[in-house]
């Protein structure tokens, strides 16, 4: 590799060469100004990560360009996933700042790590080789285990922290044998090699295939991969929830989009079964382990179950209509989930945000507007026609239709139906349960607004963005594979 | 050592190997012997007092009288003791002190094995010297030896951490791990020794000040001899032991000590050669060569005991606190910054010595 | 023949060592029989010629990582009674997850005899450079230059995720500020009494 690829290479990585330094400095300025510069750093990472994603989505190649003699590709695939990811790290990144804030816990790493998870997101969008792969999980994977015990003297935290990184080593681990496994019966890293090598796939590289899909259907959350979920869930602070609901889950569907069709394209008909086995499972753990939930935050962690189900019932059709509608279901998905996030931040229940769905009773008839966005936010999430949601998990049953995935299909609706089911709960409690003693203030912040955006992002006014969407999408897989 | 099998036989070329690390080991134990009584001399100098002067003229045996009466003595295993680890890490420091000289060169062309990494095994093996002390300390059952252990440990990390960073500046100012190559690097007199060398010196000699005063907490001499600090635990880890392993432990340590002396004159101080220039152009019958460039070393290795000498008897202890301050938040970011600055200027000398371009294209490995 | 030697020593070694890591009763013991596996796994190293990487594992994994290790195992308290029961509930549990290593270790020696697993070839990395240290840094910072950073970043990120989890402003600690003691003067510190015999200083 020669200074031009060097310097070629570097041309193509600046939005994470931004957020690389923005870490670098930061912790300097952290360091040397402790807790004051906590405010500045947090305006400044929010900044950081939107400049970031605009400048992924303007500099993306209209080939896929290989980078760093192989080890990442750019493509508009790719632009498309990061720009995602940070705009959705940096809705949740004020959340957080105005979380902490409220509590009085001013720790400048925050935005600190949180941008370090991006990039490791940035990192996984982009791998084109199983090293970079898995360094860039782990970066995202260490920022996340640290951000879930955030709140140290709290023991639901400490243990929500405590057993994601348990569980997340040893998916970590389950991942590396895969990766072992790949590299030992292709002979290369690279993915070109490896696709090259799966035309004729052996004992080995199927098994290297299963552990790889394993350790990141952990990643994603996927059943039967997701018992830490919940609990990770609901102990984490609700911000890094909702960042864990958001960002990461982009960065593992394009992940697995990329494995899937990249270097494991020629043994399609082996990872479909697996594929579609994982969505199952997942659509229907997610619809009916979330039937009997009272905290919010581990619903919230089953519909994200389900809603990883769907995506991948959509990547089981092995066709690129089944990889654009991946990315259109994770892009309406994101908005609704930050939005709901964003409300229970903004209803305050003794200073803390809400967390159990009593809480919610007779919103209703006191702060009708929190419940008209509640309403339309859980709308989206269940997929009532005519909001943003309904237009995802419509195109994830095209695509599995189109490739013939009936059965699979049917679980997906059945599960979608359950799934409503338990949207329409809180809801129903919303507006009709009587109005609880409870002294649940709502707060007009940076929470109120992005709850309003997430909802206004459901809207089906903004068919014209879908349409905006679909096209992007389009184009970015069209381009991309 | 391979060399002596392929050129004299499997059976001679062992021997003669075997003779070769032999004559080292003879040669460092008499060393120390006598290292030892220049120590005690040097405090009881500036203490004004005569110090050892009965065994021997001038009490030049009394190294020995002081071995023969470890060695008649009844080794004491305490009750509550692991046995195993506790004879272990005697034995341990003592052969990993003996290991470290397997690399070192002696004299021009004389070296045991001339490893390419030799520096990074000398390193490793040093790194290890922590093991006989926390061993020790643990094996022992006792609260004393522990704590002292405990404290030995941490500092040894620590200081390492700065000695790694040091050898990094000379590493890059030779280009090489081998340490012949280090010394050969410093041939041309005193100022090119590397603590001297032009414009290096702003950098390497604070380099050189740097691991000197961590050779000292690395070896735990005074002051930074906390592991031990008899005032406060005793003698520390060594509080169970007596008789032969206790003498032991006493000769690892002395081994170590010196064994960083002849690093400093190995990586700063130019090696065997004479500050006047290489030793190969000294007007010397070709055979004498090498006894001379062995006496030049040795010369610098006593000269550097003897600033180990006079720190022990001249500085007052310091706290651990202080200590680990002094380590972590000075030596650290100093030897640091001292990396990138030499780094920095390794790559403005390649650039200058060839075409632009042509040195950019060479460091990216194009 | 004495390359062959050293290398079956060694192995053994390394085996019987191993063993003694999962066998010993002391954890202090299974320390240091592992700090025994990784060195003579160095001296494997140093046999197919990565001395390079030898001295490395020594350095960082024996020198530093093992020590640290060892001194968390002799600080905490462990009960090992506590230890050993649950050895023995998890014991089907583990034997299977041994069982399933096992036979993918069979399919890829199975593999290797057939001559399905790919031929790598060695000795791409000699004729690259003289001394390995310069084969591992001809690639480190050109080839792999990504993910060397990466892997900086990462161990960036444990170091500060360990920090804020750990790290306690403690009240009412005394620290000692170098500058402050070196500024102090002499009025601040001492004031002249006059006492008078018999009052004392009231």
């Amino acid at each position: 590799m020669t200074s031009e690829d060097l310097l070629f290479s570097l041309s193509w990585v600046q939005p994470e060469l931004l957020l690389a330094g923005f870490v670098l400095l930061g912790t300097l300025v952290g360091a040397l100004f402790g807790a004051r510069s906590t405010r500045l750093l947090n305006v400044v990472a929010t900044a950081a990560l939107f400049a970031a994603g605009v400048m992924a989505l303007m500099h993306r190649p209209e080939a896929p360009q290989d980078i760093f003699a192989g080890a990442m590709s750019i493509d508009a695939f790719g632009a498309f996933a990061k720009a995602v990811i940070a705009f959705a790290a940096a809705a949740t990144l004020l959340l957080g700042a105005e979380h902490f804030h409220r509590l009085q816990d001013q720790q400048f790493e925050f935005p600190l790590i949180t941008v370090t998870a991006v990039l490791g997101m940035f990192v996984m969008v982009s791998a084109n080789d199983l090293i970079a792969l898995y360094v860039g999980v782990e970066l995202q994977s260490l920022a996340a285990y640290v951000l879930a015990a955030w709140r140290r003297d709290d023991a639901r935290s400490s243990e929500a922290g405590l057993k994601y990184f348990v569980l997340g080593a040893l998916s970590s681990g389950l991942l590396l044998f895969g990766c072992s496994y790949v590299y030992g019966f292709s002979g290369s890293v690279q993915f070109d090699t490896i696709a090259a090598a799966a035309v004729e796939p052996g004992v080995g590289l199927m098994f290297g295939l299963v552990m790889v899909l394993a350790g990141l259907a952990f990643k994603m959350g996927a059943a039967p991969f997701h018992m830490w979920t919940p609990d990770v869930y609901e102990g984490a602070p609700t911000p890094v929830a909702a960042l864990f609901a958001a960002a990461p889950k982009v960065a593992a569907v394009v992940l697995m989009a990329r494995m899937l069709y990249e270097p494991f394209a020629g043994m399609e008909h082996e990872w479909r079964q697996v594929i579609a086995v994982l969505a199952g499972a997942s659509m229907l753990v997610g619809a009916f382990a979330g039937l009997v939930q009272t905290n919010l935050k581990r619903l919230m962690a089953y519909s994200s179950i389900a809603n990883m189900g769907f995506v991948l019932m959509a990547l089981a059709a092995g066709s690129p209509e089944g990889a654009q509608a991946a990315l259109i279901y994770i892009a309406v998905y994101l908005p609704a989930t930050i939005g709901v996030f964003a409300v229970m931040m903004a209803l305050r229940h003794q200073g803390q945000a809400i967390e159990t769905i009593g809480d919610l009773a007779g919103i209703g008839q006191r702060h009708v507007g929190f419940a008209a966005l509640l309403t339309i936010l859980f709308f989206s999430l269940a997929g009532i026609p005519p909001l943003a949601g309904f237009w995802g998990k419509f195109e994830a049953f095209r695509a599995s239709l189109g490739a013939g995935l009936v059965p699979l299909a049917v679980v997906g609706a059945i599960a979608a139906v359950v799934a409503a089911g338990y949207y329409l709960r809180v809801l129903a409690t919303v507006w009709f349960s009587p109005s609880a003693p409870s002294d649940v203030r709502p707060s007009s912040g940076v929470s109120a607004v992005l709850a309003v955006v997430g909802a206004a992002l459901c809207f089906p006014l903004l068919l014209v963005f879908m349409a905006g969407l679909e096209h992007a999408a389009d184009a970015a897989v069209r381009a991309s594979f | 050592m391979a060399g002596f099998v392929a050129e004299f036989g499997v059976l001679w070329g062992t021997l003669l190997a075997v003779a070769q690390v032999l004559a080292v080991m003879v040669m460092l134990l008499l060393t120390l012997a006598f290292i030892l009584l220049f120590d005690r001399k040097v405090w009881a100098a500036v203490q004004m007092r005569k110090g050892p002067n009965v065994v021997g003229p001038f009490g030049l045996l009394q190294s020995f009288a002081d071995f023969f009466k470890f060695v008649f003595k009844e080794i004491v295993i305490p009750a509550g003791a692991n046995k195993t680890v506790f004879i272990l890490a005697p034995l341990m420091t003592l052969v990993l002190a003996f290991a470290a000289w397997a690399v070192v060169p002696i004299a021009p062309g004389w070296v045991i094995s001339d490893l390419n990494v030799g520096i990074l095994y000398l390193f490793a093996i040093s790194s290890l010297g922590v093991y006989g002390i926390i061993m020790g300390g643990w094996a022992s059952n006792s609260k004393y030896p522990f704590l002292g252990s405990l404290r030995s440990a941490a500092q040894m990390v620590s200081y390492e951490v700065s000695i790694g960073f040091v050898i990094i500046t000379v590493l890059l100012l030779v280009g090489s791990m081998n340490l012949t190559a280090i010394v050969s690097n410093q041939a041309d007199g005193v100022w090119a020794w590397h603590a001297f060398a032009w414009p290096t010196v702003f950098v390497m000699f604070p380099m050189f000040v740097i691991f000197f005063i961590s050779a000292l907490a690395e070896t735990n001499r005074p002051p930074f001899d906390l592991p031990e600090a008899e005032s406060e635990l005793v003698a520390g880890y060594q509080v169970e032991y007596s008789s032969t392993p206790y003498l032991l432990f006493m000769i690892g340590e002395y081994l170590n000590i010196v064994l960083m002396c002849a690093m400093i004159a190995i990586l700063f101080l130019g090696g065997w050669h004479p500050p006047w220039g290489p030793i190969e152009s000294a007007p010397l019958p070709g055979w004498a060569v090498p006894i001379a460039g062995f006496l030049v070393l040795y010369a610098k290795i006593w000269f550097v005991f003897f600033l180990f000498a006079m720190v022990k008897a001249i500085v007052p202890r310091y706290r651990y606190d202080q200590l680990m301050r002094l380590g972590w938040k000075v030596f650290l970011p100093t030897a640091l910054a001292a990396v990138i600055a030499v780094g920095a200027y390794r790559v403005h000398e390649v650039a200058a010595a060839r075409a632009a371009p042509a040195a950019i294209m060479e460091m990216t490995g194009g | 023949m004495l390359a062959g030697m050293a290398f079956y020593t060694l192995a053994a070694v390394a085996v019987v060592a191993a063993l003694g890591v999962v066998s010993s009763r002391n954890p202090v013991h299974s320390v240091l029989f592992l700090i025994l596996t990784f060195f003579t796994a160095a001296g494997l190293f140093v046999l197919i010629g990565a001395e390079f990487l030898a001295m490395l594992l020594v350095v960082v994994y024996v020198g530093a990582v093992a020590v640290l290790f060892l001194f968390v195992v002799m600080m905490l308290d462990v009960d090992f009674v506590e230890l050993r029961q649950g050895f023995l509930n998890y014991l089907p549990l583990g034997a299977l997850i041994a069982l399933v290593l096992l036979g993918q270790i069979g399919l890829v020696a199975s593999a290797v005899l057939q001559n399905q697993a790919v031929q790598l070839n060695p000795d791409a990395t000699a004729q690259l450079a003289a001394t390995n240290a310069e084969a591992v840094g001809s690639v480190l910072y050109t080839r792999y230059v990504l993910v060397f950073q990466l892997s900086g970043l990462v161990l960036f990120v444990a170091m500060i995720g360990a920090i804020v989890l750990t790290l306690r402003s403690r009240v009412g600690v005394k620290k000692q500020s170098v500058s402050r003691q070196v500024g102090r003067r002499r009025q601040d510190a001492v004031g002249l009494k006059d006492v008078r015999p018999g009052q004392g200083l009231g």
